[in-house]
This record gives C-alpha cells, structure tokens and sequence, in this order.
C-alpha cells in the first residue's frame, strides 16, 4: 500500500482544493503562489532584503496578524457580550468566572494593546527607511488612516467592560470633543453660531453629543461605541488594509536602494 | 491603592517575580556569552597583566550572567528587600524630579545618544545599557509606590513598548551608522548586498508561519499570566481622581497642562494626523530611500525623532506613570497622594502687560454696552497676545528664510507652497515647548486668553 500523505494527496478531494503537486520543487512553489487565494496576496520571489526581520521588522505583518487575532476573539467574545446597561458588566464578570476558555478577554485586550504598540513600530520602521518617498507616498497616507482606525478601534472597545476604568476614560476622552472650534458647545466661535438669537451649538447638539448619542456617557454611547467598534470601524480598517497590501505590490514591493 | 497590604506581604509577591526576572537576565547574558564565543565575535577588552591572558567580552557577560544568578538565589531567600535603593536615594530623586527635570532630562539624553551615536550603538556598549535598566528595574520593583504603577495591568504594556522602542531604535541607528560609514568609503549601503531574488515560498511563508506561531505563544502567555483589569462596576457620579484616559491618549491629556482642550484635544492632533501625511509631498530629499541612514537625512531624522520620542511617548509615559490624582506630578518612588497640592500662580499674558508693566488695569467695556463693543474691548486687552501670535505664523516663515541658510536653500528646493506647510508645521509643533517654557520660567498661562468665547492660547 502507497503510504498515507499519498493516498490522501491522490484523493479526488484533496486535488480539488489543491490544483498541483506539493511545492516542494521550484516549479510547484511558484504554482503554489499563483494558485492560492491566501497566498497570492504576495509575489512568487522577491528580493532577498525585502523579507529580512532586521530590515521590515515584520511590524507591518504583525500589526495584520494581531487584527485577525482581534477579529476572531472579538467574534467569540460578541456570543457572550450584550451591550446593555444591565447586562455589559455582569457579561464580563462571567466571562472571567464562568465561561470556559476564560483568557478570551485577555486576549483580545492584550493583543489591542500590543496592535496600538505595533502599528507605530511599523510606521516608526517606514519612517526610517524613508519608504515614504516617491512612489509611496500614497499608501503612506493609507498607513496614517489606519493608524487613526487602529487608535479609535481601541478607544471604542475601551468602554465595553463598563466598568469605572471604561466610563471615566471615554469621558476624559470624548470631552475633548465638547471643546472643538464651532462644533463643540465649550469650543471657541460656537458662540457664534446663533439663529435668530437661539444657539445652534448647545450640549444636546454638539461634536461630543455626536460621538456619545447623549449629553454624558450612557446607554446610548454603549450602543453606538459597539457599533463602531464591532462593524463599522473593523469594515473600514479592512477595506483600507487590503488597498495597502494591493499598494505595497504595485509600488513596487518592498523599498529597497535603488 | 496598596494601603491594605503590608511592605512585608509585598516583598514577599514581589520575591517571586524578582527570582524569576534575575533569572532571565542570567540566561539572556550567558547566551549572549555563548553566541559571541561560538561565532568567534567576541571582542577582547584587555590582556591580564603577568600571564597576558586575553578578557574578552564572553568573560564580561558570563560574568555579569553569574552576578545575576546570584541576585535571583538572594531574592527567593528572603533577600529581596535589601536589593533596593538606599530611601535617601528615592527620596533624593523624587524630590528633584519634576516636569522640567523629565522632559528636559530625557531631551537631553536623547541628544547625547544622538551626537554619539557612533560610540553608543556598539554592540557591547548597548548590551551593557540595557542590562543597567533592566537591573534599575528589578531593584526599583522592591519599591511599592513604583511596584503598584509598574504593575497596573494596563500599564504593563507600556514598559514592554519602551523596550521595544528602546530596542528598534538601537538596531536602526546601528545599521544607519554602518551604512553611512560605508557611504563614506565610496561603497553601498548594506540593504543592496541582499539583492539577489528568492522564492517566496518557502523562504517567506516560512518565516511568516514561525512569527504567527511566536507570537500567539506569547498572546497565550501573556493572557494567562495578566488578567486584564476589570474595576467596579461604572458610576456616573464615583469620579475617580486621577481620571486618565486610555494610555495611548496620555500625551494628549498631557497637553492639557499646558493648552485648553480646543488645543490639546482637536487642533493639535488634526496637526498630528495632518502633518504625518503631509510628510512624504514635503521631504523633497531624494537620498535615504529603501535603507537607513541618518548622515543622509538629518533634517528628516531629528524632526521626526523630536516629534515622535520626545513629544509623542515621552509625553505618553509621563501621563501613565507620573501623574497622580488632581493630575499633580509625582517622582517614580512617591506615594500617589490625592492631598497633595501644587501651587498654581499661572499669569495671562494680558496681566503681564497692563497690569504689572503699565499698572492700568485690564481694559474691560462697560456692563451694558452693546455687543461689537464689548468684542473691541477684548480685543484691545489681548491684542499683545493676538500681535504676537500674528508675528510668530507671519513673520516666522520669512524669517527662517532670511536668517537661516539652512531653510534658505530649502525655500528655494521646495518652492513656496511645500515651503510654507512644511515651515507652518514645524511652527505649530513648536508651540507645545514654547509653552511649556513659558509656563516653567514666567508662569505663562495664556498668551491669548478670551474665556467670553472659549478661546484660550
Ligand atoms: C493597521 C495598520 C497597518 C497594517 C496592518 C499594515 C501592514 C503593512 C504590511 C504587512 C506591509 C508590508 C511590509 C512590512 O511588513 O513592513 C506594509 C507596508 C507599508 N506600510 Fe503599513 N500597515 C499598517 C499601518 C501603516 C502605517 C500607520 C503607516 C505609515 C504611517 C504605513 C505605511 C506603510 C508603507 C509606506 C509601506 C511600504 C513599506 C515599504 O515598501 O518598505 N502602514 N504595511
């Protein structure tokens, strides 16, 4: 009998998936660039300096993996998280003393952290490799994007737990907002601002009652801190992830001396 | 925060961590030992006087690995409390240290790394300095007040991201000092010496596959090692003092300190945002591209080096680490005390000038007078301030222009729109030390100060 990893690679199964032989010579490990949907994010070869640890820092790669790592425990933790004044911290609580696997939290706030940290190495590495100039400019401007989205991801999630630590942080935060020039009911030029004698700018229509969905942090700012920080803001950053990658191709691969 | 546990009980959690930290620092030291012996690059340092026996740096770090080997055997025997800092010590830092000493300090020290950079970014002198933290660490842990900051799970990741910046910064300058020594010799840099193509697959899968699997063994230790913080459940009306935001947000709360929130909290980082993606349409240098180097791209290199370590982190770290409740600065040693006040006799510009120099008193309109004039009025109060701000975003750009060689030929390289965003930044990121200046020397509040509007500078 033939041994198993060849019976199974023989398999009419396997060769569905797999349209060729396993890339263990040159001719297959090109194939296996060009034929994986995973995989064909990258180039079949590529210059040697371009995959060096000591020249990328692998910080690009790494802030990628932590947000898959973010996307799949955030998936897991939204079976167990209601946001709702009742029930949002007494969710956490069970995720700490109930729920099996209970490092899920941990995970996911720890790999938040560890993205914010990483994100800026990357753009830090960038910077110092002048991989901005021409003709990167542009995926440069996509970088600072995400850095921003990485930040407000964090921020959002922040107010989750609704414990003492999340609500006073998203105040601080998000009272900064209440102080914008002409939005903001405490900014300057918002004054100005009046119809016929009545303020269009007041603490109940202003940048920060925007953000919050209420005068101060509550039911609403959970509500729609979830949102951003389970949908919408996680979409935008993925759209803009994958035109960076795209970018990082066309421009050329890696910066390198020319 | 540690008011219920006593120094002994303390000393004894921290003994364990201790043990196990000195241990580390022993296994990192003796592979470094090890590494440097087998691949043959260790240096000697020095021939022992009679016999002429070389001492080479393996000697040095298997050295200092056994030193540590001992401290950890000290630490799990009781001994933990006596590897400390003398009081006097602590007491003698934290008293001298303030906003000024931090921020002006580690500007300072930056610097010295910088000009030396040459010396510094030898491996053994680099080995050395991280292995002088990490022993001021350990034996700072003993202390309480610093142990229970350090400690706070969400401000863990803030020391591994000092590290981790510590480190970066490191490797880049030391290639940055290779390739520009090599440029100087007429020969390429480095990075160019890897030319040649490879397969991506295996060589960067591969390497791909082995950072995944890395780095989710340390998310998974990590996650059980730090539970992540979860503190009462919220109250509207509990204020806890201090009240930070989250860490990455610190430098901005920092700020406050010195601008109003419209500054601090919405202009100042638009210009942040703004600025890093303005930076690619006006560095018009061509040079630096795709390596690293610094001789090649100074300008580039300290402006960003000013912005991002001094201003960004330094900033973030002082807000996580050394403020206290009512946002009063306290030294790394000191008990965060909620009672403890700080005089503040902060002046506004307008005070300086009609009242301490032309002893008139502020001119203020008439309770009852109408709108447009009240308006006059506090514009003739500010209009010092408004004048000088006026000078400073108009006459700046030329005048750097005029006086300066160096934006001179940069005016003329860059034409004037890239001229005048480049110069505008540079001046808006400078009004975050200019009023810090103003603040610790003059006592400056505001330079423009219309509380009527909410306008504060
Ligand atoms: C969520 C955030 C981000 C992710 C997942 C990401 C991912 C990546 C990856 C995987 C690469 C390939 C090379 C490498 O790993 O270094 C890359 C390259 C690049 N990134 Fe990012 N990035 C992010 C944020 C940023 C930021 C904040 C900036 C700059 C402000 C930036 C600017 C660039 C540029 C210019 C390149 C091309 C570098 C070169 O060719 O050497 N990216 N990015």
């Amino acid at each position: 009998m033939p041994p198993l990893d060849e019976i199974i690679r023989g398999s009419q199964i396997w060769k569905s998936v797999f349209r060729h032989p396993a890339p263990i010579d040159r001719r297959n490990r090109v194939v296996v660039m060009l034929t994986n949907f995973f995989l064909h994010l990258h180039p079949v070869s590529i210059k040697k300096q371009g995959i060096s640890l000591s020249y990328t820092w692998c910080m690009g790669g790494v802030t990628f993996f932590l947000f898959l790592v973010e996307t799949v425990t955030g998936v897991l933790l939204m079976f167990y998280y209601r946001p709702t004044l009742e029930w949002a911290y007494n969710d956490m609580l069970a995720l700490r003393d109930v729920a099996s696997l209970g490092i899920l939290r941990e995970i996911h706030r720890w790999a938040a952290h560890a993205m914010v940290i990483t994100v800026w190495l990357h753009m830090y590495r960038v910077f110092l490799t002048g991989s901005y100039k021409p003709p990167r400019e542009f995926n440069w401007v996509i970088g600072v994007i995400l850095l921003l989205l990485t930040l407000l991801l964090s921020f959002t999630g922040y107010l989750l737990p609704w414990d003492q630590l999340a609500i006073w942080a998203i105040t601080v935060g998000s009272n900064m907002a209440r102080a914008h020039p002409f939005l903001g009911h405490e900014g300057p030029g918002s004054a100005l601002l009046t119809l016929d004698g009545i303020d269009m700018i007041t603490n109940a229509s202003d940048a920060r009652f925007g953000l919050l969905g209420a005068r101060f942090v509550g039911e609403e700012t959970l509500n729609r801190f979830y949102v951003l920080h389970c949908v919408a803001i996680p979409l935008a950053a993925a759209l803009l992830m994958a035109i960076h990658f795209w970018r990082v191709r066309k421009d050329g691969g890696i910066s390198g001396p020319l | 925060m540690h008011g219920h546990v006593s120094y002994e009980d303390f000393i004894l959690q921290v003994a364990g961590f201790l043990t196990t930290y000195y241990l580390f620092i022993a296994a990192m030291n003796g592979l470094a030992a090890f590494y440097l012996w087998q691949s043959g690059r260790a240096k000697e340092l020095f021939r022992l006087p009679g016999s002429g026996l070389a001492v080479t740096t393996v000697h040095v770090w298997l050295l200092v690995a056994g030193v540590f080997t001992i401290l950890s055997a000290y630490a799990t025997n009781g001994g933990a409390a006596a590897l400390t800092l003398p009081q006097a010590v602590r007491d003698f830092a934290d008293a001298r240290m303030g906003p000024v000493v931090y921020t002006v300090g580690l500007l300072l020290l930056l610097s010295v790394l910088y000009l030396g950079r040459n010396f510094f970014v030898k491996p053994t002198v680099a080995w050395a300095g991280l292995n002088l933290s990490l022993l001021l660490m350990g034996i700072s842990m003993t202390d309480m007040d610093f142990a229970s900051i350090v400690m706070k799970p969400d401000n863990v990741p803030i020391v591994a991201m000092i590290y981790l910046l510590g480190f970066f910064t490191w490797l880049s300058a030391s290639k940055a000092v290779q390739n520009d020594a090599r440029t100087a010799r007429g020969e390429v840099p480095l990075e160019k010496l890897d030319d040649e193509k490879v397969l991506v697959w295996p060589d960067l899968v591969y390497t791909e596959l082995i950072c995944m699997i890395a780095l989710m063994a340390i998310l998974f230790v990590w996650a059980i090692l730090l539970q992540a913080p979860l503190e009462e459940p919220a109250s509207t009306v509990k204020t806890p003092n201090p009240s930070k935001a989250p860490w990455y947000f610190l430098g901005l709360q920092e700020m406050l300190v010195y601008y109003d929130p419209w500054m601090a909290g919405v202009v100042l980082p638009g210009v942040v945002v703004g600025g890093l993606m303005a930076i690619p349409f006006i560095d018009f240098n061509k040079q630096g591209n795709g390596y690293y180097t610094i001789n090649e791209r100074k300008f580039a290199y300290c402006t960003f080096q000013f912005g991002f370590l001094v201003l960004w982190v330094t900033l973030i770290v002082m807000g996580t680490f050394l403020r206290g409740p009512n946002w009063n600065f306290f030294g790394f040693y000191e008990t965060w005390d909620a009672h403890k006040v700080e005089a503040l006799n902060n002046v506004d510009l307008s005070q300086y000038f009609w009242v301490d120099l032309l002893h008139t008193g502020r001119p203020k309109a008439a309770d009852d007078a109408p709108m447009i004039v009240k308006i006059g009025y506090i514009l003739l109060r500010e209009s010092v301030g408004i004048m000088l701000l006026l000078f400073y975003f108009g006459g700046g750009p030329p005048a750097m222009v005029i006086y300066s060689k160096f934006f001179r030929k940069m005016f003329l390289r860059m034409g004037f729109v890239r001229y005048m965003v480049l110069s505008n930044l540079i001046l808006l990121m400078a009004l975050l030390p200019i009023k810090m200046l103003a603040r610790w020397t003059v006592d400056m509040k505001y330079f423009v100060s219309i509380p009527e509007y909410f306008l504060n500078f």
